[in-house]
Order: C-alpha cells, then structure tokens, then sequence
C-alpha cells in the first residue's frame, strides 16, 4: 500500500464550451477501496467519473495508474486499461443474449473469425457463479431487470479484469432488496483488492458501503474524508458550503388570494399526491435533486402531459387542463426547462419567437399586422433588454440569456397571472441571472403568482417567500423562508434509501 | 472608439445581422427561379415551339393537377410531416366519382361525394399520424397501398368514361386563353401564399415544423393543424382527380400512378426542406413551371423517357442539395 496509488489524478480540469465545470481536481483511489463521489448536481462528480472512463477528455492535468502517466482518450483504452463505468440504466443490446452481450467491446477476435459459442457460454456462466447471481445467460437481455442489467455490466468488468468499476448512481432504480445484493457484490470486490467508485445522492448508502468519500462543489474538490469519521450533516455542510450570494431581498410584495392550488396530483412512477397552493405576489419555490419529479409536476399542472389524477384550481375555481392552450386561457405561463427544445424556435426569428404565444394580438382580424408585431417586439426588447443584433435575425444566434429574454417576453405579452419556471436561469452569465432576479421579484410585486423550480438554493433562499422540497416524486417539505436554510432543504431533497416512488406506485 | 466597444458586445451577445442582400438572395427559391430561366433558354433553343406562351401553357395541363396537390403538400413538408397517398386519392376518389355517376347519381351529387371521400381519406391519415402517433411517411406508404386497392376494386380493370360532354376536356376551355386548370392552379398558389405568409396558421404551420415541442409548450394547437393539412391534402388530391378525369373524359384506377414522387420532386424543387419548418409557395409554384419546361423540352427534343428519368432523379438529388447547403449556411 505504501507504493503508488492505483489512480492517481492531479490538477484535472474540464471546460466545455469554455466553461469551466471541473478545475484542477487531484485526487488519489487506493486499490481495495470503496470511494463515495458526492455533490450537487453540477459539481463535477459525474464529468470527473467520465474522465476516469475516458468518455470526457480532460483539458488539463494527467492521470497515472500505479504511478505510470496514462492517457485514457476513450473508453476502449480505458477498458484496456481495467478502469470500467457502469451507467446507471445499462446500454446494452436487449435482442442479443446475456452471454453476448458479456464479450460486446472486445477486440480479440478476428473480424470475420468463428465465433467460440460454446466458450463464451461456459465463460459467462462462469462469471455468474463468480458474482452469486442466477441469472440465465442464454436469454436474451430484454427480458431482465435493471439490477439485473447492471448485474451483467458488472460482469463485463470482470471479464475484462476491471480493477477500477465507477458505478454512477447505480442504486437509483433499484428496490432495496436489489440494493442489498449490489452492495454485497461490491463488498466482495473491494475484498478481491479492487477499486469502487460509488456516486450517489443517498448518504445512507454512502455510509453503508463506502470506505472514504470525496465532495465536489462547483467543480472543484472540497475535501476527501473517511466515511467513518464523519456524519451525514458534515458531508452535506460540505457539499454546500458556499457562501449565500450577494443578492438582493426582494422587497417583500403583498400576498393575497390563493391563485393556483394543486391537490393529489399523481402521475404513478413519477409523483405522486402532490398538494400545494400558490398565493397572488407569492414566490413559491420548488426545489428537488434532478429527477424528483419537480418538472414532471410543472409540465402536468400547465397541461404538457396531464397528470392520471388530482385536481386544480385557479383563482378558486377547479378548472380542467387538457393541453397548453386551456393553461393559457386560464393566465398560466411555463418558461420551460429545456429552452433549446421546448423554448425557442432555433431557426425562425427573434420576433417571431416573441410573439408566438400572442397569434390574437397580432392578428386581430386573422391577418398578421407587422407594425403591431413590430411594436410588441420592440417593447419586450426595450422592457427585458434583451440584447441582440436584428429582431429578424435568428433566436438561435442569440446567448441564452438573451434568448431565455425572448422566452420570458413571450410569456409576458400572455400577461399572465400564475408564472411557473423551471430552472429560468440554468446557464446564464451570472450578470444576466441578477437581472433575471429583478424580473421576478417585480412580476411577483405586480400581484403574479409564481413558481419557481430552481436546483440552485441560494437562488431560492434569496426570491422565494415558501420553499416546497419533493424527493423521488413526493413533496417532503413546505418551508416558510424564515426556517428554510440549506441544510433544511438538502435534508428533504435527498431521498432515504428504502423508500422509493416505484415501488409504492406499483 | 464607441463604435467598437459596441461591436465587441455584439459579438458576445449575438451573431451579427446579415446583410440584406443576404437574406433576400441566398434562398433556395433563387436557385429555383435560375433553374427555370435556364431551362427555359435551353428548351427555346431546342425547339421554336417554347417562345410561345400557349405551347407552353398547354403543355402544362399534363402536369397542372399535380403542382395542384403539390402546393398542399408544399404546407405538409413545412409543418414537418409528409403525404405519399394523394396520387393514390386521386384515383379512388375519381373513381368514387365514376361509379356513382354511372351507378345513376347526378354529377354534381357524384362530385360532392368525391370531395367527400377526400376528406375521409385526410381525415384517416390524419388520425393515424396525429391520434395514434404514427410517422407519417409509413401510413402514407400504407394507405397509398389501400386507396389504390379500394379503388381497384371499386373500378375494376375497365375505365369508366360516358360523363357529358360539358364534364369532358377542362383543359381546353380557355379563360383569357388560360386552360382552365392552370387558372386554379394560380388561385390556389395566390390563396395558400397569402395563408403562409399572412395569417396565424401559417406563421403556426413554421413554428410545428421547426420545433413540435417548443410549439406545444406556447400553446399552439398544433393536432388541429396537422390533422387540417391532411384533410386539405384529401381535397386537393379529390380535385386534382376530378381534373384529371375531365382531361382524360374517363377513369381508371390506376390513374395518376406514381404521381406522388412527381409531387414530392416539386416541392424539393422549389426549396422546401424536407425537415420542416422551411419553404414556400412561390418556390413550388415556380417548380412546377421547372418541371413543365423540362419534360416537355425533353420530349419535343426526342429525348427517350428512359433518359428523362434520369434528369429528374439528378434533379431531386441535385436540389436537396442546394437546399440543405443553403440552409446550413443561413442558419449556422
């Protein structure tokens, strides 16, 4: 153990499109070891494991393995050189049999050589008596279940004698009894002397099962700690520890009427029984680890894709939702999450994007006046300042603040009374996310009712007058600002193991 | 030194605008509208005949029901969907007409359910693709197989013809010395430019075929859209059957077949970007004239029809191509 590391990275850093996700990240795996990766979402642990498995390149620093520079330039490399990832929902080939799908990826045959079927049955068979799972490899994988897929992947790291198996977020679709096998398959590994590294949001798992843990906050490495000799409330301090940003309180608007109520709103294998209400001038927020749910809630309530049961109401009344349009006509807006696909029209105009939403205003007689579509772009560019070159000019040519303004101005020109957004400020400069902030406060201090999904806490602490945390598709926390904190939130955003959606909804 | 810094923001927040002659001249309809100058220059040199307008324009009728259907189907490619049927319901829906007129039915009644059957037949490609989630290419290939058959049945092999005299050769009734056919074909060109270019369905017809997600989530209808273009399809190809029986004074089923890949070529032809969200009226129309130009020079040149297939299929290739490179290059 005194000789060198198994893995050895120093000063890793990683930028795509010239942003830095990852910076100069060292960090040391010792063979014989379980290592916890942990952080928000966005902290980097991920692209680090995908550095490790040579999926990401890194921009800078270098890699050693047993103390000899290696260089992982994708993941066949990385498979020669023993280091595995395990995807949480495996890829594989579902047609082709378990025993096939075992030998995918290796080179030793000849192209067009025989193929030793006999052999690679025995050999996978093998390999299963070696993990302790029963599982029959002459089928085919489509019929298996997620442990069971993962199962197999973890097999094919054995076959190609893995000595480093990152598995990212494996326990995330299994059921507990799963858990429990994958953990004791991963015990007996570490006690063959090979390296684990574990990601996951489950800090009960973490301590379960991992020997230390490393924590990443934005990008970078806080510290590494031996699981033992730290609880949950140190590991979740550590991960995130950073300084509320300087941002100004909204001033606090008058709140009034409940505006929007949603009560026992399901949609089995996403959410469940969500109920909650958004007053008049209120800024609710809605805050989850990516994949609670949060946006599957936004997406039903505005009519995207209806929730199975559950009602509504608006302004008191219980209304009905069958698609975007009834959610417009009753004064609801939805700047969505995923503005690249769901926002904007990439190839068609800046103005044509903006008044998208408004076909009765600019076409009051069924014809589309171009001074009125004039004026009301004019207007939105001058009020949200957005900042472009020509309003004729393509949205797509625009930065994403800008083009996240064009959203919001669609929005605007609805004048809407209940607003939901959802992440609206993922990937903006953080110059533009102030002015995004104002925005909110004064559309809230008009009398909107707002609900804001956001992934970042400061940004929630700083607007919201309620914080709502849902865990694996369940609301866990309605918090009035005074007793949100971060710590709060993170507790009831991060799922307890043994508790989960899919199997409730069963 | 302002006017630098201003630059420098530019560049950070935005692309540059391009420049006007830009946008007004690098669009496929350009290329479109070169191509018929050139054709039509190298047609009047094979032939005197093309100098003349109404050679021109008799030609045409052959082609004329087909640049009909096309300009429908000009809105179809655009809302990001595709129609392969509408050869197929010209046949079934002239057929419908023929046998009901035979079977006793007064014309007009008998043309009134040939417009009818259209619309049925949009209307179940429509479903198929809008209700039940189908890719459009797949039913179409389907049902332009089933409308084919049905009419089959319905017609048998033999052609059915005895209509009145007043029903029989459209394309030789002239208005202003126009055919007839040619006049609808402009009106319907005129008619959907102005719905493309002017009102908020067409505005909405970009806006699906550009993006359908981004399109449901403002709020725009975009079934009832979909499901409209290809009830308007159904129509077109009734009436372009309807044509077509009057020219030719009888029916049969195997009328207009493989007219869909003529229709198609069109509208590549004419700048449509075969991914949605792209295209024109104008471009179709002046397609159209292409085609007309170039098929009927290569026969008045001799030219065997094994060959002419041969400049059709480059020209589809070569017109995707211009297409896709234009667009690649104005939306960067």
């Amino acid at each position: 153990m005194a000789d060198a590391p198994l893995i050895a990275a120093r000063g890793i850093s990683k930028q795509f499109a010239g942003v830095e996700v990852l910076s100069d990240v060292d960090l040391d795996l010792v063979a014989g070891e379980i290592h916890a990766l942990l952080g928000e979402n966005g902290a980097g642990k991920s692209t680090f494991a995908k550095i490790l498995a040579g999926v990401h390149r890194p921009t800078r620093g270098t890699l050693a393995l047993n103390g000899q520079p290696v260089e992982v330039n994708n993941p066949i490399v990385a498979q020669r050189l023993g280091i595995t990832l395990i995807h949480q929902e495996p890829i594989s080939f579902p047609d082709m049999s378990v025993a096939e799908n075992l030998v995918l990826g290796r080179s030793d045959n000849a192209l067009l050589g025989r193929v030793p079927w006999a052999e690679m049955e025995q050999g996978a068979k093998d390999l299963m008596t070696q993990l302790g799972v029963r599982i029959d490899v002459t089928k085919p994988m489509r019929g298996l279940s997620i442990a069971d897929q993962q199962m197999v992947e973890i097999a094919r790291a054995l076959a190609s004698d893995s000595r480093l198996i990152i598995m990212d977020e494996p326990t995330a679709p299994l059921t507990p009894k799963e858990v429990d096998t994958l953990f004791k398959i991963a015990r007996r590994l570490r006690d063959e002397g090979r390296t684990i590294v574990f990601i996951s949001h489950r800090l009960e798992e973490v301590q379960a099962l991992c020997d230390r843990a490393t924590i990443f906050r934005d990008g970078a490495l806080v510290d590494t700690v031996e699981v033992a000799d730290v609880t949950d409330e140190d590991i979740i301090k550590l991960m995130i520890g950073r300084p509320l940003r300087e941002l100004i309180h909204k001033t606090g608007s008058e709140i009034g009427e409940v505006a929007l109520e949603v009560s026992g709103l399901t949609q089995p294998g996403t959410f469940k029984n969500i109920s909650f209400s958004v007053r008049k001038g209120e800024i609710v927020g809605l805050a989850g680890l990516v994949g609670a749910g949060r946006t599957d809630v936004a997406r039903a309530i505005f009519g995207v894709a209806p929730a199975q049961s559950g009602t509504i109401s608006v302004n008191g009344a219980q209304v009905s939702i069958a698609e975007p349009s009834d959610a417009i006509d009753l004064g609801l807006a939805f700047v969505p999450e995923d503005r690249a696909v769901a926002g904007i029209f990439k190839t068609l105009s800046v103005e044509h994007n903006i008044t998208a939403t408004v076909p009765g205003k600019i076409a009051p007689r069924g014809f589309i006046s171009r001074s009125i579509e004039k004026a009301l772009t004019a207007e939105s560019v001058k009020q949200l300042r957005i900042r472009l070159a020509s309003v004729r000019q393509p949205i797509g040519e625009l930065s994403g603040g800008n083009q996240q303004k064009a959203i919001l101005a669609r929005w605007l020109h609805t004048d809407p009374q209940i607003l939901i957004l959802d992440e609206p400020t993922r990937g903006i400069d953080i110059g533009v996310k102030a002015e995004f902030y104002d925005m909110i406060g004064k559309l809230a201090a008009d009398g909107r009712a707002i609900l804001l999904i956001s992934s970042e806490l400061p940004e929630l602490l700083a607007l919201c007058d309620r914080i709502l945390v849902m865990a694996e598709g369940e609301l866990t926390a309605d918090l009035v600002r005074a007793d949100a904190t971060q710590e709060t939130i993170m507790h009831a955003a991060v799922p307890k193991t043994g508790n989960h959606a899919q199997e409730n909804a069963a | 030194m302002t006017t630098r810094t201003e630059t420098v923001k530019h560049t950070r927040d935005s692309a540059d605008a391009r420049p006007m002659w830009q946008v007004v001249l690098v669009r496929p309809e350009v290329m479109t509208f070169a191509l018929l100058v050139g054709a039509f220059i190298i047609a009047s040199n094979l032939s005197p005949f093309f100098s003349d307008a109404q050679f021109i324009l008799e030609s045409s009728t052959y082609y004329v029901e087909y640049s009909i259907i096309a300009l429908v189907l000009t809105l179809v490619i655009i809302s990001g969907e595709i129609d392969l049927s509408p050869a197929a319901m010209m046949a079934l829906s002239a057929c419908v007409f023929a046998a009901l007129y035979q079977a006793g039915l007064p014309i007009g009644l008998a043309m009134i359910a040939s417009l009818a059957t259209g619309v049925l037949m949009g209307l179940f490609n429509g479903i198929l693709v809008v209700v039940f989630k189908l890719p459009s290419i797949i039913v179409t290939i389907g049902t332009l197989t089933l409308y084919r058959g049905l009419a089959q049945v319905l017609a048998g092999d033999r052609s059915i013809g005895k209509f009145p005299q007043w029903f029989n050769g459209i394309d030789y009734r002239l208005i202003l010395d126009v055919p007839v056919p040619v006049i609808v074909f402009v009106i319907i060109s005129i008619v959907l430019a102005a719905i493309l270019g002017t009102t908020v369905v067409g505005r909405q017809i970009y806006q699906v075929g550009t993006s359908e997600i981004a399109s449901i989530h403002a709020g725009i209808r975009v079934r009832r859209i979909k499901l409209g273009l290809f009830v308007a399809m159904g129509v077109a190809s009734s009436i372009g059957g309807l044509l077509t029986a009057s020219r030719l004074a009888s029916v049969r089923y195997d009328m207009a077949t493989g007219g869909e890949l003529q229709m198609v070529l069109m509208v590549m032809l004419g700048g449509t970007y075969i991914f949605g969200g792209r295209g024109s009226i104008l471009g179709t129309f002046l397609a159209s004239w292409l085609l007309v130009i170039i098929a009927t020079g290569m026969t008045v040149a001799n030219i065997a029809i094994t060959a002419q297939l041969i400049v059709m299929g480059a020209l589809l290739i070569i017109s995707i191509i211009a297409t896709n490179a234009i667009y690649a290059r104005t939306q960067r």
